[in-house]
């Protein structure tokens, strides 16, 4: 082998090591992003289910939804049959709660309503927020991982491969969303 | 909370970014953060206390339009420099995907990163060459906002990913109330244009098309202008004899801005395209002005399917030479309009534009830690 031909390899071996080592730190940057947006998405959802649980034994609410609400948000705390499921009912059983005729203007004026509502508007914004930017993460994590490169040179090490996380989380019902497309729709104050 | 805003466009120069930053910099300062915001300026500019001058901004072609950008070795300095000063709990860069502070921002930092979305962009080549650059310095971003639908089916389309929909705010108190200018509205009819006249897609020339069919029937009718531009092209494509039913105020004041808005009796928007959210739609709206609007996505949007102003099919002079007739003829209808928009403009007002805004940043920032200098 000349010297000349020796240099070569030498150099092209030292370039492709630098780049899989770039690759390695963008795809471990993306794993704590991950992680942030996981821990997030946990602390939202503990939020929620508790801001609930505080309404519905607040003694603002008529008993039966007291009880629909409570048992919606105990389920969400410690699911029996999958997290998610569980979440969306939680979801599911606030929607109901709010579009009951008159809701609101029924709890207008009572002692520590407003609080509570707002309270449980900006958590269940929060769940909404933390959960896009998680299956954000998700996918870019995803896409990274599904690179040849990072599978030849298994540069996720032993990260899980992340799942997405899946829920009805929509405080209005599709297509009843008030303001020009936003995705936050505010429930009180406003209007 | 302890926020750092980075703007892309010269501070100079008012554009829809740089207000949108402003206004956000300031409704965070009055909820009690505390707010700097690193945008291209010159150093002997001056700019509000909370603005950073990262130096001169360079004007070149972007996305269809000249754009004054700050880019290079030494804009990113200073952009390090400012985020080792400022120890931020959130970064949020504004059109991160333009070729400027923004784009570097995300380059030098780590930690939470917001990113916010203004411009639709169509599907071009050259972003597309640029993919692997802009993805590893765009999937730093924890989270991202959208101020129109337009902007994030630009980011799903080319960058892949989603975005939250925030809209666009303005103050709305600071329009409610202004004295029109001098011998405005007149009795004869007023009609408003409001953006730069030498940016085709802004359409003003559609508009004049549209007056030179109504203004034969219309002896007094005139129209207003204000935004940047040559007037003598403007005249140019007016017929001689309405040349004087034609005023050009040029680039004004923002006190000026609101006069104009209170000066008209329709505003006509009649823009062709690249609007993604439709600043001066919702500037209108908060001025009680009636308005008449091109059918594009975003603006239909904004003005609630046309409950809050008419539209009319996009690039049709006389569609809107019609629509524009009718509501100078129905005061009664110009008066619900006005009604109608100043009630759905409060959703734009900053004050709650940035609570959305603030929640953005609790999603992210406790878990990602602080905001450090990666390079």
């Amino acid at each position: 082998m000349t010297p000349l031909i020796f240099v070569i390899v030498i150099v092209v071996v030292a370039m492709m090591g630098v780049y899989v080592s770039w690759r390695a730190g963008r795809l471990d940057r993306l794993h704590a992003r991950l992680e942030a947006a996981r821990f997030a998405l946990d602390a939202a959802l503990v939020r929620r289910s508790s801001t609930a649980l505080e309404l519905a034994s607040s003694g603002l609410l008529d008993p039966a939804t007291s009880v629909l609400l409570a048992e919606a948000a105990h389920d969400a705390r410690s699911p029996q049959s999958g997290r998610e499921l569980a979440e969306s009912d939680l979801t599911r059983a606030l929607r109901a709660v709010f579009s009951q005729p008159d809701f609101r203007a029924l709890l207008a004026g009572r002692e520590g309503a407003e609080e509570l509502l707002s309270e449980l508007e900006s958590a269940s914004h929060q769940v909404f927020l933390a959960r896009k930017f998680y299956n954000d993460a998700v996918a870019a994590t995803q896409a990274a991982r599904q690179r040849w490169l990072a599978r030849l040179f298994r540069l996720a090490g032993r990260a899980p491969y992340p799942e997405f996380f899946e829920i009805d989380d929509s405080l209005v019902p599709a297509g009843a969303a008030g303001r020009s497309g936003a995705d936050l729709p505010h429930l009180t104050g406003l209007l | 909370m302890r926020i750092g805003l980075v703007c892309p466009y010269t501070w100079e120069v008012p554009g829809g970014v740089r207000e949108h930053v402003s206004g956000l910099a300031e409704a965070l300062i009055d909820m009690g953060h505390e707010v700097s915001v690193i945008a291209p300026a010159d150093d002997d500019v001056v700019v509000p206390p909370y603005v950073v001058p990262a130096g001169r901004a360079v004007p070149v072609p972007y996305n269809g339009s000249v754009a004054r950008l700050s880019f290079g070795f030494v804009s990113a300095s200073r952009v390090r420099r400012w985020l080792k000063d400022g120890d931020f709990d959130v970064l949020h860069v504004h059109e991160p995907a333009a070729p400027s502070l923004s784009l570097l921002a995300c380059w030098v930092a780590d930690g939470p990163i917001v990113a916010t979305l203004h411009a639709a962009m169509p599907r071009s080549r050259a972003l597309h060459a640029a993919q692997p650059i802009l993805a590893s310095a765009l999937e730093k971003i924890s989270g991202r906002i959208a101020v129109a639908e337009a902007a994030r089916n630009t980011l799903v389309e080319h960058l892949g990913g989603d975005a939250v929909l925030i809209p666009n705010g303005v103050h709305v108190r600071r329009y409610e109330k202004a004295e029109p200018l001098p011998g405005f509205p007149g009795t004869g009819g007023t009609l408003g244009f409001l953006g730069r006249m030498d940016e085709p897609r802004k359409g003003l020339d559609i508009l004049l098309a549209a007056f030179a069919m109504m203004a034969p029937e219309r002896p007094d009718l005139r129209l207003l202008i204000a935004g940047r531009g040559d007037p003598d092209e403007v005249l140019d494509q007016v017929p001689r004899p309405l040349r004087d039913r034609v005023v050009l105020l040029g680039q004004v004041s923002d006190a000026d801005r609101i006069r104009m808005l209170h000066s008209v009796d329709v505003f006509c928007a009649p823009n062709t395209g690249g609007e993604s959210f439709g600043y001066v739609l919702v500037e209108a709206m908060a001025s009680s002005a009636p308005i008449v609007a091109s059918d594009l996505e975003a603006f239909r949007q904004v003005l609630r399917g046309g409950e809050a102003g008419e539209l009319f099919e996009t690039g049709n002079a006389a569609a809107l030479a019609a629509a524009a007739a009718r509501l100078l003829d129905d005061p009664a209808r110009r008066a619900t309009l006005a009604a109608a928009a100043s009630v759905a403009v409060r959703e734009f007002d900053w004050s709650v534009v940035a609570r959305d805004v603030v929640r953005v940043y609790q999603a992210v920032a406790p878990a990602a830690g602080r905001v450090a200098v990666a390079l």
